[in-house]
């Protein structure tokens, strides 16, 4: 399978990243600024830098979106669901007296605090601190407290690990059912997408030894792929912005980090430490190569997080607009943007799980090099 | 910035190790009852599909063998046949040509002998003929003359006229 016409499509392409550029530059300016929803009519564009340092207090129902499309793409201790309705997920804490668990809806969402067995805890900024009798957050006895609660993030992603297992697991129980027999279904599907991470980013990056490697490509490609694609749901089962979290973009960076290091032969080796130049000039490129050992994996995980993460900004920037104006009637164009923006988000899904996988084929591919 | 990073670990680390479990123990499930099956079935239909179109290039390559060969079979046939041919009209040919001189030759000698015979029989027939009419001239003459020399003046005449003509001489 070849899909270099994505990158045909290079007037559509430009057009798209200037947009994400655009939009972006627009939320960085609306949360540096922290502007009124009145100033953004201007001139009816959707160019929202500007007037205000208004006084907060002064207007007490204007709309903030900053928190709010802050508030929707970091993770949480509740899942919404609709309206005032969500889940409470539950609590784990382990602390240096022992670790005790309930369930995050004796918060009351940050209303409350919650008496448990070892402190008294609060929720703040969706953070639980420990909190003191008069319910003031106690910093010190706050770092002894270890969060592993099953967050809105977490469960998302457990549910994405449990629909791949399902997914494929029933493939490979077709192919077992038909072997050697033409695919079907959902084999059909999948099969060209494993090709094409076979044919395509493993064999020509990393050689005869992509084996070994193909588990890993595989699952990271599903894996980063499906929850971008959850991610895009906008309503429980999805919602969560799972691949837009950085944690998780820094796990998956560092588990390419082990591989590609932990595979790595005495040539990745001897160039990193021993490279060919003159021994003086050592001082500066050994440090400039673990840098670039580092910084590799920090670019993939930047790269997956702010790509997504952008994405569901700029969705909920256009869905904004709706309250800033205070008017029904922008909402189709609003809509209209979304389901751009959506379908766009669909290319750029699949895109980022491509280009994850591609890079990651290609650093173990410089890590497994044998003619130098 | 020391604040950004307070509290990271307490905050954070819970979705680090959740995470990094569900994704290994991903990683683990799939790559034992998916990958693994998915890719060594991939790879043997490829292998199988591989395997019966090498065999069928190699089919192939074997019926044009055996069409050429075939063809150059009645090819070679054709020329034999041919030379068969050739050779059979020149025997023919040669066969006729020598019957013929053979007969020719044949008759020539018959001729010939024949023409011995006639000229030997002829050569018989000559001289018997000669010999009846020299028999026979001598019977008339012998007749003639005893008739003539019946009385003796005639004889005494002719020896006269004979005389006479000696003299001549």
């Amino acid at each position: 399978m070849d899909f270099s016409d994505i990158f045909k499509l290079r007037k559509t392409g430009i057009g798209a990243v200037l947009a994400l550029f655009l939009t972006l530059l627009n939320v960085q300016g609306l949360r540096a600024e922290e502007i009124t929803g009145d100033s953004a009519m201007a001139g009816g564009e959707m160019h929202m830098s500007a007037a205000g340092h208004q006084a907060k207090g002064q207007k007490e129902e204007k709309f903030d979106p900053p928190p709010v499309i802050m508030e929707h793409i970091s993770d949480s201790h509740y899942w919404h669901l609709w309206g005032e309705t969500s889940f409470s997920l539950p609590v784990i804490l382990i602390t240096n007296k022992g670790v005790e668990a309930f369930s995050s809806s004796v918060f009351h969402h940050g209303e409350e605090m919650y008496q448990g067995k070892y402190y008294n805890y609060k929720l703040v900024d969706d953070k639980i601190m420990v909190a003191d009798a008069s319910g003031r957050v106690d910093k010190e006895l706050s770092s002894h407290v270890y969060d592993f609660s099953i967050t809105k993030n977490i469960a998302s992603t457990w549910m994405a690990v449990i629909l791949l297992i399902l997914i494929f697991t029933s493939v490979s129980a077709s192919y077992k059912k038909r072997a050697g027999k033409a695919p079907r279904g959902l084999q059909s599907l999948i099969e060209p997408i494993i090709i094409f991470i076979r044919d395509d980013i493993a064999i020509p990056n990393i050689g005869y030894k992509y084996q070994r490697y193909m588990p890993l490509l595989l699952t990271l490609f599903f894996f980063i792929w499906i929850n971008n694609l959850i991610g895009l749901i906008p309503v429980f089962p999805g919602g969560a912005n799972v691949t837009g979290n950085i944690l998780l973009t820094f796990l998956l960076a560092f588990i390419v980090l082990l591989v590609v290091n932990f595979s790595g032969n005495k040539h990745y080796w001897k160039h990193i430490l021993l490279p060919d130049v003159p021994k003086w000039l050592y001082p500066i490129m050994i440090p400039v190569e673990l840098i670039s050992v580092i910084s590799r994996p920090f670019a993939l995980m930047i790269r997956l997080y702010a790509n997504i993460s952008a994405g569901h900004i700029i969705v909920l920037s256009l869905v904004s607009l709706i309250f800033i104006f205070k008017s029904i009637a922008v909402a189709p164009v609003s809509v209209a943007f979304v389901l751009f923006m959506d379908v766009l988000e669909l290319l750029v899904g699949f895109l980022q799980a491509f280009i994850f996988t591609m890079l990651t084929a290609l650093f173990i591919g410089t890590a497994v090099d044998e003619h130098h | 910035m020391g604040e950004l990073f307070d509290g990271i670990l307490n905050y954070h680390l819970g979705f680090v190790v959740w995470s990094g479990i569900a994704f290994l123990l991903l990683l683990v499930v799939l790559r034992k009852f998916a990958w693994s099956p998915i890719l060594g079935f991939i790879h043997d239909r490829e292998q199988s599909i591989e395997n019966a179109l090498l065999s069928a290039e190699k089919a192939k390559d074997e019926m044009s063998r055996l069409t050429s060969e075939n063809e150059a079979l009645l090819k070679q046939a054709r020329v034999e046949r041919d030379l068969i041919l050739k050779e059979a009209k020149d025997l023919k040919d040669k066969i006729v040509s020598e019957a013929r001189t053979s007969a020719q030759a044949e008759g020539a000698k018959m001729i010939e002998k024949a023409k011995i015979e006639i000229d030997t029989l002829k050569n018989v027939a000559l001289n018997e003929v000669k010999d009846q009419v020299a028999s026979l001239s001598l019977e008339i003459a012998e007749k003639v003359l005893r008739h003539q020399f019946e009385d003796q003046s005639k004889q005494d005449e002719l020896v006269a006229d004979l005389l006479k003509e000696i003299k001549l001489n």
